[in-house]
């Protein structure tokens, strides 16, 4: 069984997408995406993005690709709410976006805020025709990055690797 | 502030008198039809006319992936006022490559011409400079023009350039509304010129 500490994890999602050309990695900061940021920020193949908002994130994703370059988007799942306009990039414009959302106001959550958004986040995504493949537990987690990777850079889709609240663990804080 | 006594369609040609030497990405209405019809839609051009907001940060996703290439943003205030945390961001990141153009009528010339925030009370000049961007003018008269396009080639970069127009008509132009489209159209074009110079410090001009 891999390492599935946090820093174990995050190691796995970002050795893949460096595997996969991802050079770019935009983020607002969370939680759920620290590790994988300071991965980002210590491989001198990869430079991290801070945002003021997530909506940013889809847009820098889709001027990488206009030059042939790809980056993702960090986010925590409140942060999908920031996006919808911005998203008509995936249908009207077929840019190839990867986002990786890590969840609050799911399983587990005790912050009565999270929970609007955090339940909203799925029918959102699908309603501006963003796939998500969610994952729940470690075993399922490679499998889910290489598939979210195919989806958006090999099939041009706008995709989002959901991590769970389950996958996460409780709210150290 | 002075009025300003420049007319819209007289700036892009005057900004911009080699478009073919950046990448260009317009905000939607105005700048859209402004910069499309100055260059007649070339490859090195992507015109938004949707997602109100997009255009500065698609313009840093390319200037950040393309360090070699001149890209420049070509945007109006209400759109720009839309995401304006992106002038944060950009100065966050200090891309060496990236010119910010901010075409403010002060209104939503699009939608029937309401006023905008700049109308009142705002100062474009003073909130880039307060995001940190290092490098900012100002325009508003067509003699300062010629200024203006040296300073998007020589002022260290980030740049911001603020362009108060009179309110008025952006250029009559007929564009492409196809995005899928145009995407294609301007990957390709980079890709080819990028494949065709590899070994070079940068793909050069593009054909358009």
């Amino acid at each position: 069984m891999a390492d599935m500490t946090r820093e174990g994890w995050s190691r796995i999602i970002f050795d893949q997408l460096v595997d996969a050309g991802v050079t770019l990695f935009t983020y607002v900061p969370d939680f759920g995406n620290a590790a994988i940021i300071n991965l980002a920020d210590a491989h001198n193949q990869t430079q991290s993005v801070l945002l003021t908002s997530e909506e940013e994130g889809v847009a820098i994703c889709a001027g990488a690709d206009l030059v042939g370059e790809r980056a993702v988007l960090c986010m925590q799942s409140s942060g999908v709410g920031n996006c919808p306009n911005f998203l008509s990039l995936v249908k009207g414009g077929r840019f190839p976006i990867l986002m990786i959302v890590s969840m609050r106001g799911d399983y587990g959550e005790q912050n009565p805020w999270q929970y609007p958004m955090g339940q909203a986040v799925e029918p959102v995504l699908e309603a501006m025709g963003v796939l998500t493949i969610k994952v729940e537990r470690g075993d399922e987690l490679e499998n889910a990055v290489s598939s979210a990777l195919s989806a958006a850079f090999r099939a041009g889709q706008g995709v989002a690797l959901i991590l769970g609240q389950k996958f996460l663990g409780p709210k150290a804080f | 502030m002075t009025e300003s006594t420049l007319d819209r369609r007289e700036a892009m040609p005057k900004l911009f008198p080699e478009p073919e030497k950046f990448l260009m990405v317009a905000g939607l209405a105005g700048t859209a039809r402004d910069t499309a019809a100055y260059t007649s839609e070339a490859h090195n051009l992507i015109a938004l006319g949707g997602a109100m907001g997009a255009a500065v940060s698609m313009g840093l996703g390319a200037a950040l992936s393309a360090p070699s290439e001149k890209v420049a943003v070509i945007t109006g205030d209400g759109e720009l006022l839309m995401n304006i945390g992106a002038l944060v961001t950009v100065a966050s990141m200090m891309p060496g490559n990236l010119s910010i153009v901010c075409i403010d009528n002060g209104c939503h010339g699009e939608t029937g011409g309401q006023l905008g925030h700049t109308a009142r009370r705002t100062n474009l000049a003073l909130m880039a400079e307060g995001a940190g961007i290092p490098s900012i003018q100002t325009v508003s008269a067509p003699d300062q023009l010629e200024a203006a396009a040296q300073f998007l080639i020589n002022a260290p970069a980030p740049r911001f350039l603020w362009v108060r127009v009179m309110q008025g008509p952006p250029a009559d132009y007929k564009r492409n509304w196809d995005l899928a489209a145009c995407r294609l159209r301007f990957r390709a074009a980079y890709l080819s010129r990028r494949k065709q110079s590899r070994g070079g410090q940068s793909a050069g001009v593009l054909a358009s």
